[in-house]
């Protein structure tokens, strides 16, 4: 049996090479106003990929 | 740096500075407790001593163990080291791409919600609605220090926008216009009280708003106690059956249904569950942000009863996701794959830089949260900025800029915290706000909690 399952995630160190297109939502313009949700976004190249 | 915790019947490891994710059984939280205050020989005797009446559990089997975190290790899924510290520098030199703006259209309200921290909608100054020309302005300063970038948000903000509706109108019909000729594409959204809700709104808002927020504190009673009229009366038999005809007819648009939770609703996840049960799926809350002297004001004393309830709605979100029932809490919204990459993280929100708020006399502020306070006035839509000390100020907001996160496993999640919070509560945007950060916390725990529940148990959509 596995003692370390390793959960899908994106790596923030290979995220270094290609990141900062800066097209992702700016957080407040969603539902916060009030607190910074920056990792409630989604990034714009992630989500082109998938489409 | 390595965050453990367990939540739900899962042991969870959150590598803070790759973002990783990993589950494991007891034996693997304990070692990967123990990896760095101990070599590997007291370590696995440590461990072994432990589980001495587990016969499952041998030197050998601990040997599997440490060879996979060296190997986590190695691919720098476990104890990474922060290689992100220099990016600051370029951050600091970074040149102010606007890419986001909150358009004031209204600093009046139809509401008179006794937390307000727009001073009941009018920014502690006058009533006043934007003109047209002043917002078209706004949109082609917006458009012209956007540089390449092709996104370009506008939420029509107040007081109440729809005080102002014919001016949103048209204010949207511009930006369309616009979007061709520079190669943009506006994201409007809008946040109301739902007061002036009515069919022509609902119609015009789900063509052309890609995401509206719609505010309700929750329970009739909780959000009548607050959101009130200018007389003193209740606003929830009003705005409900609006909202429920608004979101029936957005189809798979976004929406918000957003609430503010006080001290005098601690139990607020009857709230938000409230909103789900009248069924609603998109639901936000926040914590009120006032001064500490109002007898509604949140406290440090109350921290453990607020976490408590985020894990109560947390444990009740993944029973009703197991029951194909689910909704979504906007603060538990992390997508661990398709999430913000480092660079996001560490410069956070983009106050002042990225985003700023425009007043209706076309005032440029770092953000709505700053509007009417005259040393955070950047200039405005005609002049551009004019005090570019303060934006620099800003420029230099980031993950590292507050010595409090260097070594919390969420800074990543928040990147250091809003500004406005911090300033209103240390005197400083640098400073933190401790009653924030440990809600917040409680927050990323309970989301990656459901992250994690969702993989192992194969609930994901």
């Amino acid at each position: 049996m596995a003692h370390i399952n390793t959960i899908n995630t994106r790596n923030l160190h290979e995220s270094a090479v290609k990141g900062g297109c800066g097209e992702c939502q700016t957080s407040c313009q969603s539902a916060s106003k009030t607190s910074c949700s920056v990792a409630n976004q989604k990034c714009e190249q992630c989500k082109k990929n998938n489409d | 740096m390595v965050h453990l915790y367990k939540n739900n019947g899962y042991n969870i490891v959150i590598d803070a500075n790759s973002g990783c994710v990993h589950s494991v059984d007891e034996v693997a939280y304990d070692m990967i407790g123990l990896f760095e205050k101990l070599d590997k020989q007291t370590l696995i005797k440590t461990v072994l001593e432990k589980y001495a009446d587990n016969p499952a559990i041998d030197e050998a089997e601990l040997e599997e163990i440490y060879g996979d975190i060296i190997a986590l290790k190695e691919s720098k899924q476990l104890f990474s080291e922060d290689e992100f510290a220099d990016f600051q520098w370029d951050f600091k030199k970074r040149n102010s791409v606007l890419k986001a703006i909150c358009l004031h259209v209204a600093h009046d309200c139809n509401l008179a919600c006794k937390y307000c921290f727009a001073g009941k909608g009018e920014y502690n100054g006058e009533k006043a609605l934007m003109s047209y020309e002043t917002g078209k302005q706004a949109l082609d300063f917006l458009v012209a220090n956007s540089g390449t970038r092709h996104n370009l948000e506008v939420d029509f903000f107040g007081g109440e926008p729809l005080m102002n509706f014919e001016v949103v109108k048209q204010l949207t019909a511009y930006g369309r216009s616009l979007e061709e000729k520079y190669n943009k594409n506006f994201r409007f959204t809008l946040t109301t009280n739902g007061i002036l809700v009515d069919d022509e709104v609902i119609d015009f808002c789900n063509k052309e708003m890609s995401n509206v927020v719609l505010s309700i504190d929750g329970r009739k009673c909780v959000n009548d106690r607050m959101r009130v009229s200018r007389n003193g009366k209740g606003s929830y038999d009003h705005i409900l059956p609006k909202f429920l005809q608004f979101v029936e007819q957005r189809g798979n648009k976004d929406y918000y249904l957003r609430g503010t939770y006080t001290g005098f609703n601690k139990d607020f996840s009857a709230d938000i569950l409230h909103l789900a049960d009248l069924g609603f799926k998109e639901l936000s809350m926040e914590p009120v942000v006032c001064d500490p002297s109002e007898e509604y004001s949140l406290h440090d004393e109350d921290v453990p009863a607020l976490c408590e309830q985020y894990q109560i709605l947390a444990d009740e979100m993944l029973k009703r996701k197991r029951e194909k029932n689910g909704f979504t809490f906007y603060h538990y919204m992390i997508d661990l794959m398709g999430g913000p990459c480092i660079a996001k993280r560490i410069s956070g929100c983009g106050v002042g830089v990225e985003y700023m708020a425009v007043t209706p006399t076309g005032e440029l502020y770092p953000c709505h949260q700053f509007v009417s306070d005259e040393r955070f006035l950047l200039g405005n839509v005609w002049d551009g900025v004019q005090h570019p000390e303060v934006l620099d100020e800003f420029k230099h907001c980031n993950v590292y800029a507050h010595e409090e996160c260097k070594d919390c496993f969420a800074r990543l999640y928040c990147s250091g915290g809003c500004a406005a919070n911090a300033f209103h509560s240390t005197g400083s945007i640098r400073g933190v706000y401790k009653l924030g950060c440990e809600l917040h916390k409680k927050r990323i725990e309970c989301a990656i909690m459901l992250k994690v529940a969702e993989q192992t148990e194969g609930l994901e959509e």
